[in-house]
């Protein structure tokens, strides 16, 4: 302890409340000023985050597009063993598989398909056995559930696809493939065309096409699982088919197996598409890197417009400068004020700026129609960036100001 | 040497020290040739004085002000305020002393455009540690003191010059300092406001506040009880 600090009654010293109410009385004493500092890092911020978010966004747009053909389908089926060679299924799915698989979050549509081994099956238009007739290649005869076309992205060109109900009454009903309709003749389903499969005859309700995911639906005969049950002898259903939101493979492969086997998951062979490719990975990093680099610069700009405006700022007030320092503030205390002075400066200018740059992207992406993605991290990153240029742009300001010697400072006058 | 033996030199005795005093301080400026500023001075201000210093432009008024006010180190010799010797003394300790001992008033005023009368006097106050929660009480409490209670909440810009000077001995005293420092008080000031502010400071006597103005006019120095003159760096002592 000194004799100074003995003798020199303590109070309430200069503390950061002071600290902070000096400096930021000092920038609100020119609010003009203010928005001139703030504009270069504003206008850096923003230009960071929209470029970061279109490039994001675009990545996103890539994907869906990716996505839309490749990333929304995924199938489900019994795991096998090989066991000799022999191809084992080591359990079978529930047949209300669809039901289930529906209730997990991202799948949009769900259906079994399974083929029946339609040996000795033959699928005719009349029931008649004519020995003469050249042996024509057989038409394949598939069991799926009410909701499989939606699985599978298919489209109904005549009639109807048949519904829950006919499927849990086991009704006599088809839809035939665009292609198995054209070779067995059936034009039109509005005159209740039947067919016969084996010996008995089943009602042709509807003609199906455009089965991108599943193209052998478009040469079978299709019949509702129940009436394959009841008729065919169909005992477990083979493939279960869904139909995913963009980006939910990963959580529905997760899922999906404990909902169709909860007591045995491992039993279920899952196969979802995974969540990102290399492929748009790269893309986004391209992207990204480009427009990264155009924001840094635009950054710099602004760090240095801080910098500029601080230090004009500080040679404005060195009659304030002097004032303090007569009135007993130390360099550190002066030096501090400024400092914190361009720090808020530059946190304002990296709020309103990140402020603007998800507006920006918000717009741009509603007017495209696109869907904006943005890394709210990245944001907030932005913002304390602003804080941090702010920091930097401060220092020689803040050396410079307290290096003034209250002696000159004092001689100007306000 | 340490701070505690200069001051065991004269504090063995229960004497009061004076408020200021100098002992040979001396301020030479370097160059070629080196000026000095001033030489070698003693003064001694004592606890309710009332001095002036009184001199022409160039006799060394303001080296001897900035010394005064710590503003600047003496050259060699020693400068105490309250006793407490300052010319060796660390950057914070010359800066905690300038704020609880010392009281400026300047020919420029120095009020800050931008914040209001009451908030320009609080200003002094947070870095004289006068606690929080008496800050706006002892400012206002200043300002009523210099008649200004009814400027409160306006901006130096639109006051008077003689108000505006007024402000500035608020901002003074409001630390309760041991001496008022005044460099040419009455400098920017119109002969009405003048003698306003003289008359101000002849209350802040009378109160027991030791005051040391500086000025070059002769009927500003001969308000003091006592005077001094400084010529050509030369400190003397007027009858």
């Amino acid at each position: 302890m000194t004799a100074v600090a003995q003798r020199v009654p303590r109070g309430d010293r200069f503390g950061a409340g002071d600290l902070l109410a000096e400096a930021a009385a000092g920038i609100g004493a020119r609010p003009g000023r203010l928005m001139l500092t703030i504009l270069g890092t504003v206008l850096g911020i923003a230009s960071v985050v929209v470029t970061v978010g279109l490039a994001q966004t675009a990545a996103g747009q890539i994907n869906k597009q990716f996505d839309a053909v490749a990333a929304t389908q995924g199938a489900a089926e019994a795991a096998t063993s090989s066991l000799g060679g022999d191809e084992l299924a080591l359990g079978t799915l529930p047949w209300d598989a669809p039901e289930r698989a529906e209730r997990l979050n991202g799948v949009e549509a769900a259906g079994l398909v399974s083929e029946i081994e339609a040996e000795g099956l033959e699928v005719t238009t009349v029931p008649v056995h004519d020995p003469s007739a050249s042996r024509t290649a057989s038409t394949p005869v598939m069991a799926t559930s009410a909701g499989a076309l939606a699985a599978l992205d298919g489209r109904v060109v005549q009639g109807r696809y048949f519904d829950a109900g006919h499927d849990q009454r086991g009704d006599r009903v088809v839809v035939l493939g665009a292609d198995a309709a054209d070779r067995l003749g059936v034009v039109r389903v509005d005159r209740q065309p039947s067919i016969f499969i084996g010996e008995r005859a089943y009602q042709v309700i509807g003609v199906v096409d455009d089965v991108v995911r599943r193209t052998d639906l478009l040469s079978a005969v299709i019949l509702p699982n129940g009436t394959a049950r009841a008729d065919l002898g169909l005992t477990v259903p083979q493939e279960l088919h869904l139909h995913l939101q963009v980006g939910a493979g990963p959580l529905v492969g997760s899922q999906l197996p404990t909902a169709l086997s909860p007591d045995a998951p491992e039993k279920v062979k899952v196969g979802v598409p995974t969540g990102g490719s290399a492929v748009q990975r790269s893309v986004q990093a391209d992207i990204s890197a480009i427009f990264l680099a155009l924001g840094g610069v635009a950054l710099l700009i602004g760090g240095v417009g801080i910098a500029n405006v601080t230090l004009l700022s500080v040679l404005e007030r060195v009659g304030e400068i002097g004032l303090r320092r007569a009135l007993g503030a130390t360099r550190r205390q002066i030096a501090a004020q400024f400092m914190v002075e361009s720090v808020v400066v530059g946190m304002l200018g990296g709020l309103v700026g990140a402020a603007l740059g998800v507006a920006v992207v918000t717009a741009v992406s509603a007017a495209s129609r696109w869907t904006p993605i943005l890394d709210l991290r990245m944001v907030a990153v932005a913002a304390l960036s602003g804080g941090l240029i702010g920091l930097l742009a401060g220092l020689y300001p803040s050396m410079k100001a307290a290096s003034i010697e209250p002696i000159s400072a004092l001689r100007g006058g306000v | 040497m340490t701070v505690l033996d200069l001051l065991g030199a004269d504090d063995a005795t229960d004497v009061v020290p004076p408020v200021v005093e100098l002992r040979a301080a001396a301020r030479q400026f370097p160059g070629d040739p080196p000026v000095n500023a001033l030489h070698p001075a003693d003064l001694q201000v004592c606890a309710g004085e009332y001095l002036s210093v009184v001199g022409p432009s160039g006799s060394g008024k303001s080296t001897l002000l900035n010394l005064l006010g710590l503003l600047d180190r003496p050259s060699s010799g020693e400068y105490l305020v309250d006793g407490i010797p300052t010319a060796q003394a660390g950057e914070r300790e010359r800066a905690a002393v300038r704020a609880q001992h010392i009281g400026f008033v300047f020919q420029a005023f120095h009020l800050l455009p931008h914040r209001t009368v009451l908030e320009n006097v609080l200003l002094a106050t947070i870095y004289s540690g006068v606690p929080r929660t008496e800050r706006r009480d002892r400012a206002a409490e200043a300002l009523d003191r210099v008649g200004l209670t009814h400027r409160l909440d306006f901006r130096p810009t639109v006051l008077s010059g003689g108000e505006r000077q007024r402000t500035a001995v608020a901002r003074a005293v409001v630390s309760q300092p041991r001496v008022l420092l005044a460099d040419e008080p009455t400098g920017n000031l119109d002969s009405e406001s003048s003698a306003a502010v003289l008359e101000l400071f002849d209350e802040l006597h009378a109160d027991g506040l030791t005051l040391l103005v500086i000025t070059h006019e002769d009927d500003v120095s001969a308000r003091a009880q006592r005077r001094v003159r400084i010529t050509d760096g030369h400190l003397r002592e007027l009858a």
